[in-house]
Parts: structure tokens; C-alpha cells; sequence
């Protein structure tokens, strides 16, 4: 596990990717940090944090779409999949990889938080861990979704988009839960919701039955994963 | 030792390996040999655990591959059809990579040096892969195999893609790992089969239809007691006098090689050498043999007489290749015919050049 995931995060910064997604982040959020905070004064920071979960849904299907596509492109998975290790940890070493990135760009707001207390004293610390616990299950959540659909297809852009599908339906579902009639179809489809559950983190309300489904969401897709890759090899 | 039991791999309703049986002993060298398509690759994808079997076992040193996985795979070092290389990496981080991928517990730097002196990649050793030629990244894909020091090295296609020079070389080194390491390796190449291993597995459409040692399988299928001689005489005479010859089984005219000249494909008692009453009958009736030749098969011919059928289909091929070099010899003719053309319409050209130079030379003075 610790080759792989060593071999993926350097190769994460060989190419451009990791640089593009955690600039783009960075320039995001900044954008709304320097707006609703510095402008205006406030150190109320929800806005910078709930702002992430767009640019999260579009931007992590790019880190992970290329996990393991390319190793299925060029055949690498064969030197994987012979070597003495088993399936768990070649997943579980991409999907940490690729976690390790968005930890990085999650990291711009420990400067935002720095940055109000310095110029405010103090800032909100139970909104403030609750959208730092928020962010990091929901981008795991993504991540594990992007590596789950990377698996199952040789082609970056489909992976890609298809994880930028299904991330949508997570974000949507819930939404779409009122237009239904059926009352046990209606309750499925708003627990599943990752926006509602995401929310009340970030008020700062701690819900274990939330961090559990998304501890859940992240081990199932990874299991999913390794289904996969078992999967191929009796094809 | 690697012990397969009838191994077999369906895909759906195609079943590209069937009921595959073999043993390859420690310190042996065993080559795959088969027409594309085959099942070569998959059989070893099967042996090195990267597909699954549909019936049957592979036991690497003892060790079920499907049982206990990665217990069987620290015996192997595989080397694909197209080796596993990561583009983006330099050869140095791509071994260290491999390394820690394999829990190698060998000593890191002098085992990776050995290595790469081992496959001659040392020169290459800080470029990225990416920019390496296919025959360094065969050998940085043979390097992979290595690290670690596996019992067993599994070689898929190991010369494709080198030069003449660089294919003795692996040759001479997959003999010299042969002598610590049993080793499979897979070819169409049957020089290269001839030259590296010490026993041949011919398989076609996934089953096996040749297994034992390189020597036997050209001693068994030769048969040296079969002539072939070119007579210059009527083909029905000749055919007729050959039959008479005491000792001769069978006489088949083979095709026309030269103008009213036919090949006699003569078939002998084994115990029988007829060369010399055959020259004797042949001179007594004015004729002349243009060519002698007891029918030794190569390993080619065996394999082609294995995965094909039967001789026919090999003078077949031998008709075609006749006709191709036929049409070719008739494109070479145009060409030349051309560059004729050409070389007049050059000449012309060179006319007017001068008559242009003396005009000029006229108008100056």
C-alpha cells in the first residue's frame, strides 16, 4: 500500500493535475473568503466552506479520473495485479493518494481561519471543525466514487464524467425526494442526500448518524472497487 | 516447479485455453510456442494470477495460485506481452517502485544495481521511460521481472521489439538465469525457442499439441528416411523407375521447379539407403539429378505441420510464397522500366541545361 500510494501522489505532481485542482480551489474559495470576510468584515465563514461543494463535485472527478484507467490503458495493472499484494491496498493506496491532494487544498483554510483571528480575534471553532469534518467526508465520499467509476472504464473522460454524474445524483437526490408520491421511496431518497447531511455539519451540528453514512458511502465505493478489479480477472 | 492441471479458460462461449496439463521442473527452461491467438498469454495470465481459471490449478512451488495468491506470487516475476511500465517515471524510480511493490528484502541499491547490469539498462538508468526506445523498455520491463529475485520468471514474448544484437544478448541471459531460475517463455520465434530452451510446448487453439524436448520433437517428427530429389526427365518415366527401385515405399511428383522438371518426394524403407541405386538408374537412362536431398524437417515445419495440419498446406505456402516473389520480380521489371524513362527524360534535361549554358555564353559575349 505505501508503494502505490507513494508512486501515485509523486505522479499526481508530475503532471499538471494536482497543481490545477488545488489552484483552482484555492482561487475559489479565496474568492469568497476575501468577499464575504475581508470586505465585509465578518468572520462568519460558512460561505467560504459550503462554497467548496461545487467546485468539489466538479473538480475531484478530475483527480481521480485517471487512477485506474490509465493503469488499464497501459497495462500497468497487469505489474499490480501479479505483484504480492492484495487488491485492498491497491485501492485503498490510490484512494488515499488522491485524498492526500484534496487534504492539500483543503489546507488554504487553516491560512483563512489564521487570517480572522488575526485580524478578528476569534472566530466560531465549533462551525469551524464542523465544516473542516464536513469537507473531508465529503470529499472522500467524491474521491471514493471517482475511483470506484475510474475501475470500471479505460477512458479518462468517461470516468470522469460519469463520477461527475453520480456525484450530481448524491447532491440532487434529496431535492428531488419532495416530488415523490411514494412515502418509503421519498424517505430512501432524502437519507441518501450527501447536501442536507453536508448542512448540518457545517452549522456545526454534529450528527453521528450523518458522519456514519458517510463513513459508509466511502467504504462501500472502495469495497466496490475491489469487487471490480476481483471481478475482471474471473471475466 | 510449477505444476498446471487442467487448466482452463472460457471466455462465454469461447474457450481460449482447454484443459491444459503440464509440469515444468526447477532450473528448467521452457518454451511456449503457438500462433497468434493461441492461448499463450492467457495461460500465463492465468499462471501469474492476473485472470482467474475457469476449472483447473496452477501450483507455483506447491503454492495454489487462486488459494493463496499473494504467497504464490512472491515465487514469480512476470514479464507481460507489453511490459507494465510506467511512462511518466524514470527507470530508477520505476525499479525502486517495483521494490518496495514487492516487499523486496534484498539489500536496495546493490540488488538494483545487479539488475540493471544484468539487462544493460544501467545507461538509461535516470532517463523517463517514456523517452526510451522499445527495446530499452523491454529490458527496463525484464528488470521488473527480476527484482526480487523470483524462483519462477514467467517471460511473455521477451525479444519482441530488439535488434538483432540485442536479442542474443537476452537470449544468452534468460540461459544463464535458466541455470538458477525455471522459466517459461513464450514465442512464435522458433529459432528462438530452438536456441534458448530445453523443451517446447506447442499449443493450438488452446490445447497442447506438442510437449517434450526440442532434440525429440525434430528427431521424432524428421524422417530421414524420406528423399527429395530433382530429375530432369519425363515426369511418368522417372516416376515409374523410382518405384522400381528396391526398397522404395512411395514416390510423389511434387510440383513443377523448374521448367518440365519436377521435384520426386520418395519415401524409403527405413532401414534402406537408396542414393546410390537410384544414381546409378537415373544416369543409365540419360537423366540428371539437379538435387539430392534427404527431407530433414526444422522445428518450423513441425510447427507448421502441428498447428496446420499436414504437408500440403506447406507446399501451399511454398506456392505462395513462389508467386509473391514472381510478382514482385514483375514490380522490380516496371521499376526499372521506369527509371529508364526517367533517366532519358534526365538526359533530355541535361541537353537543354547546356544549349541554355551556350546561349548564354553567346549573349555575354
Amino acid at each position: 500500500m505505501g508503494a502505490i500510494f507513494r508512486r501515485e501522489l509523486k505522479a499526481y505532481f508530475t503532471s499538471p493535475i494536482a497543481y490545477i485542482f488545488i489552484a483552482v480551489f484555492y482561487i475559489y474559495t479565496s474568492t469568497y473568503f476575501v468577499n464575504y470576510n475581508l470586505y465585509y468584515g465578518n468572520t462568519e465563514m460558512s460561505y467560504v466552506f459550503t462554497s467548496a461543494f461545487v467546485i468539489m463535485m466538479i473538480m475531484l472527478p478530475l483527480l481521480t479520473m485517471r487512477l485506474f484507467t490509465e493503469e488499464k490503458r497501459l497495462r500497468t495493472d497487469q505489474c499490480l495485479l501479479t505483484a504480492p499484494v492484495n487488491l485492498f491496498s491497491i485501492v485503498m493506496g490510490k484512494f488515499l493518494a488522491a485524498t492526500c491532494i484534496f487534504v492539500c487544498a483543503i489546507a488554504i483554510y487553516g491560512v483563512y481561519i489564521i487570517t480572522l483571528v488575526a485580524l478578528a480575534g476569534s472566530v466560531a471553532w465549533a462551525t469551524v471543525f464542523g465544516n473542516l469534518i464536513a469537507l473531508l467526508l465529503l470529499g472522500a465520499s467524491f474521491i471514493a466514487i471517482g475511483t470506484f467509476v475510474s475501475a470500471t472504464t479505460e477512458n479518462q473522460v468517461v470516468a470522469a464524467i460519469v463520477s461527475f454524474i453520480i456525484n450530481i445524483a448524491f447532491y440532487m437526490i434529496d431535492m428531488l425526494a419532495g416530488t415523490v408520491k411514494l412515502d418509503w421511496l421519498k424517505d430512501v431518497m432524502s437519507s441518501l442526500g450527501f447536501y442536507t447531511r453536508y448542512y448540518e455539519f457545517s452549522t456545526g451540528i454534529f450528527n453521528t448518524a450523518s458522519l456514519f453514512f458517510f463513513v459508509s458511502i466511502i467504504f462501500i465505493f472502495n469495497f466496490l472497487t475491489v469487487r471490480v478489479l476481483e471481478k475482471r480477472r474471473w471475466a | 516447479m510449477i505444476e498446471v492441471q487442467n487448466l482452463t479458460k472460457q471466455y462465454g462461449a469461447k474457450t481460449a485455453v482447454n484443459n491444459l496439463s503440464f509440469t515444468v521442473n526447477d532450473g528448467e527452461i521452457l518454451g511456449f510456442l503457438g500462433p497468434n491467438g493461441a492461448g499463450k498469454s492467457t495461460t500465463m495470465n492465468m499462471l501469474t494470477g492476473y485472470i482467474s481459471s475457469t476449472s483447473g490449478k496452477a501450483l507455483i512451488n506447491g503454492i495454489d495460485i487462486l488459494d493463496d495468491p499473494i504467497g504464490a506470487k512472491k515465487n514469480i516475476g512476470y514479464l507481460p506481452e507489453i511490459p507494465p511500465l510506467y511512462l511518466d517515471m524514470t527507470v530508477k524510480d520505476y525499479l525502486n517502485f517495483i521494490y518496495d511493490l514487492k516487499k523486496c528484502k534484498l539489500p536496495r541499491k546493490a540488488h538494483l544495481e545487479d539488475v540493471c547490469g544484468l539487462v544493460m539498462i544501467k545507461d538509461v538508468y535516470n532517463r523517463i521511460i517514456r523517452n526510451l526506445s522499445k527495446g530499452y523498455k523491454q529490458r527496463v520491463g525484464l528488470a521488473q521481472a527480476l527484482i526480487g529475485n523470483p524462483p519462477i520468471l514467467i517471460l511473455d514474448e521477451p525479444t519482441v521489439g530488439l535488434d538483432p544484437k540485442q536479442i542474443i544478448e537476452i537470449r544468452t541471459l534468460i540461459k544463464k538465469l535458466g541455470k538458477k531460475h525455471t522459466v517459461i517463455l513464450s514465442s512464435h520465434i522458433l529459432s528462438e525457442i530452438q536456441a534458448v530452451c530445453d523443451r517446447v510446448i506447442i499449443i493450438n487453439h488452446g490445447q497442447i499439441a506438442a510437449d517434450d524436448t526440442t532434440e525429440n520433437l525434430t528427431k521424432n517428427i524428421s524422417t530421414d528416411h524420406k528423399l527429395i530429389a530433382r530429375i530432369d526427365g519425363s515426369r511418368e518415366e522417372v516416376l515409374k523407375t523410382l518405384k522400381n527401385i528396391p526398397g522404395v515405399v512411395s514416390v510423389v511428383a511434387d510440383m513443377e521447379r523448374e521448367k518440365g522438371i519436377y521435384d520426386y518426394e520418395i519415401e524409403t524403407r527405413e532401414d534402406v539407403d537408396i542414393r546410390r541405386e537410384l544414381f546409378k538408374r537415373i544416369v543409365a537412362r540419360n537423366w540428371v539429378i539437379l538435387g539430392l536431398k534427404t527431407s530433414e524437417m526444422t522445428l518450423e515445419d513441425i510447427f507448421l505441420k502441428i498447428t496446420m495440419g499436414d504437408n500440403v498446406v506447406i507446399n501451399t505456402k511454398k506456392k505462395d510464397a513462389e508467386a509473391k516473389a514472381a510478382e514482385a520480380d514483375e514490380k522490380a521489371e516496371q521499376y526499372d522500366e521506369k527509371a529508364k524513362a526517367t533517366d532519358a527524360k534526365a538526359e533530355e534535361y541535361d541537353k537543354l541545361a547546356e544549349a541554355a549554358e551556350t546561349h548564354e555564353k553567346e549573349d555575354e559575349e
